[in-house]
């Protein structure tokens, strides 16, 4: 029971961060077709530029919101100068982003180093709980709980928010949208800046349990994909469901079978291709 | 001259340029870089049967390519297999085997989706690597297996195994271009174009798309027995984002539906990398850089480019649309979920 719990909550709270680099990854592509392959890179980023403020005495959640404008400069950047205007070319764009993601790493590792670094929980949230006998770090609640308050508040921003139904409408049919007078590059880059924000701030967020070093980014990105691929690409509350079910599938793996742990969340990703490949909540024609 | 004139002449002399590279006083660590180059080469060659062909873009030729040099390492060091052709044989059918798995699963999936799940498989070989340390060594590695003799031949000199992954590049390449002046390759072409209208025309789209799939992987598995022997250790690092993506950077320097333009990116990639490693630590950030100016500004590759230039200059127009640019909606994968 106590191993059930454990992993139950270590997996809901590594899902939590998963949901950071994944909402982004999938409301980029589901709205611009861009396959941002440096997601994962601007969680890293954000992980040692909130790790950084942190070692200034900046608050643990500010550091984090601080972690993702940073990482949002970066993005908009990103995005402006390179992505925008092959808007629709799926394939060069990826590889753009291929590119921006392999100058980030090595700029993190420039300037950061390569050992691997911790992060400490924030300072009120470093005691336990013990529930069903399981002993677990109060701060993996805290972390399921920012994701699913992230999550509501995109639901809430896509589904209630007159700049949501923009970007609805453009994941739909950008012409039209286009031809109907809305300014719709607008919504590309607010887009953009959203996601790489909350993969900047999710930097900072998840490294009490990720720690930082060079290289998470490639571990993530392939949890990451995993994630979009069972969720369905484009689709936010499959980013949800994909987030956590791979974060649970991901723990009690590491857990079972330690060995083989990364290869165990292969298994639900090749049984959604075969049955459906357009994910969970995907749409038939991506 | 004309540019198809010019050509068997320019494969000719620079064929028999690195035939003997070793006998003319060349540095011993440029035949070393060259050899590396040949067999990044191999892969690359392999991968341009995909993506220039075929129209299909896939991440996962690093996969099988490291796949195929754990191979070697596992055989000889944990399996005790000695035998160089026996090793070989066990290294490359294990990437072709994977490569049977993946396919399956990575071409249900259309368009972006495919480049996703190769590029999933890629993170996923490293993940093992690293973690199934028990068969792979995980961060230390595989160490303990030398170059072989062949036929009384040692080739653990640089200039003997220069020139056996150029015999090896050389039948390779062969086959290689048979395949694509194939039929087979003739109808892969086809699909890359028009996959609808080939299915119209009663190919089965899918098996074709598998079956170059797999001779990619097949060739792949070959360069990783080689590179294998040519560090003599394989470590995690051959699986790494940036290790195992160089292909595609290379087919697309080059100029992809070539198949020698991935040669040539490869030769490109390899002696900028030592030169510009002479200078900064920083190669990955430009590497990194590359592969977005190369995309922004010279998607047809450097053949591509060169064909334009001179195509422009000879009858005034410009030509050669970079196979990059696939179409939305048109990448070649199966249009129709059930293949």
């Amino acid at each position: 029971m106590a191993f059930f719990v454990q992993n139950a909550l270590g997996g809901l709270a590594y899902g939590g961060l998963l949901f950071m680099v994944a909402a982004g990854f999938t409301l980029i592509f589901g709205l611009m077709r861009v396959v941002n392959l440096a997601q994962t890179s601007f969680y890293l980023i954000g992980a040692y530029v909130g790790l950084a403020l942190l070692g200034d005495h900046v608050n643990f959640w500010i550091a984090a919101v601080g972690a993702g404008l940073v990482v949002l400069v970066i993005g908009v950047v990103t995005y402006g100068g390179l992505l925008h205007r092959f808007h629709t070319k799926d394939l060069t764009t990826l590889l753009i982003t291929l590119g921006v993601s392999l100058i980030l790493d090595d700029a993190a590792l420039a300037i950061w180093g390569g050992d691997p670094l911790s992060v400490p929980s924030p300072a009120h949230l470093t005691s336990s709980m013990t529930i069903g006998g399981a002993v677990f770090p109060v701060y993996w609640l805290a972390l399921f709980g920012v994701a699913v308050l992230v999550g509501l508040a995109l639901w809430f921003f896509q589904q209630r928010t007159r700049f949501g139904a923009i970007v609805r409408a453009g994941v739909d049919d950008e012409e039209m949208v286009r031809g109907l007078g809305v300014d719709v590059n607008r919504a590309f880059y607010v887009v953009f800046a959203i996601g790489a924000f909350l993969a900047g701030a999710g930097g900072l967020l998840g490294g009490p349990i990720t720690g930082v070093a060079p290289g998470l980014d490639g571990d993530l990105l392939a949890l990451a994909f995993a994630v979009v691929i069972v969720g369905g690409m484009g689709s936010l509350s499959g980013a949800f469901i994909g987030s956590m079910l791979i974060g649970l599938v991901d723990t009690f793996g590491q857990a079972l079978f330690p060995q083989l742990a990364y290869f165990t969340i292969f298994a639900p990703v090749a049984l959604i291709v075969a049955l459906r490949p357009q994910g969970l909540l995907g749409r038939k024609e991506i | 001259m004309r540019w198809r004139a010019v050509l068997p002449w320019l494969f000719a002399v620079i064929g028999v340029l690195l035939l003997v590279l070793p006998l003319i006083g060349t540095p011993e660590y440029v035949v070393t870089l060259a050899t590396l180059m040949l067999i990044y080469g191999i892969a690359a060659m392999a991968l341009d049967i995909l993506v220039g062909f075929t129209g299909l873009v896939s991440f996962a030729q690093g996969a099988f390519f490291g796949v195929a040099a754990y191979g070697v390492g596992v055989a000889t060091t944990e399996m005790g297999i000695t035998n160089f052709f026996a090793v070989s044989g066990f290294s490359v059918m294990l990437a072709v085997g994977l490569s049977v798995i993946v396919g399956l699963i990575a071409l249900r999936a259309k368009g972006v989706g495919f480049i996703i799940l190769t590029l999933a498989i890629n993170e996923l070989m490293w993940g093992l690597a690293y973690q199934w340390v028990a068969v792979s060594g995980g961060d230390n590695g595989l160490i303990g297996f030398v170059r072989p003799e062949l036929f009384g031949i040692s080739l653990s000199g640089t200039d003997s195994f220069y020139w056996f992954s150029f015999g090896v590049l050389a039948i390779t390449g062969a086959l290689m271009y048979l395949v694509v002046r194939s039929p087979f390759g003739l109808a892969l072409k086809g699909i890359r174009e028009q996959p609808r209208r080939m299915k119209a025309l009663g190919y089965n789209v899918w098996v074709y798309q598998y079956m170059a799939f797999i001779v990619a992987a097949f060739f792949a598995g070959i360069a990783g027995v080689l590179i294998a022997y040519y560090n003599e250790f394989v470590g995690t690092s051959i699986l790494n984002l940036a290790q195992s993506t160089q292909f595609l950077i290379m087919t697309i320097l080059g100029g992809t539906g070539t198949l020698w333009g991935s040669l040539l990116g490869s030769g490109i990639i390899v002696a900028l990398q030592n030169v510009i490693s002479n200078y900064t630590m920083r190669w990955e950030m430009i590497l990194g850089a590359i592969y977005v100016a190369v995309v922004m500004w010279a998607p047809e590759g450097i053949l591509g480019v060169a064909q334009r230039l001179l195509t422009r200059r000879r009858r005034g127009r410009t030509a050669a649309k970079g196979v990059v640019e696939v179409r939305p909606g048109d990448e070649g994968t199966p249009q129709e979920g059930k293949g």
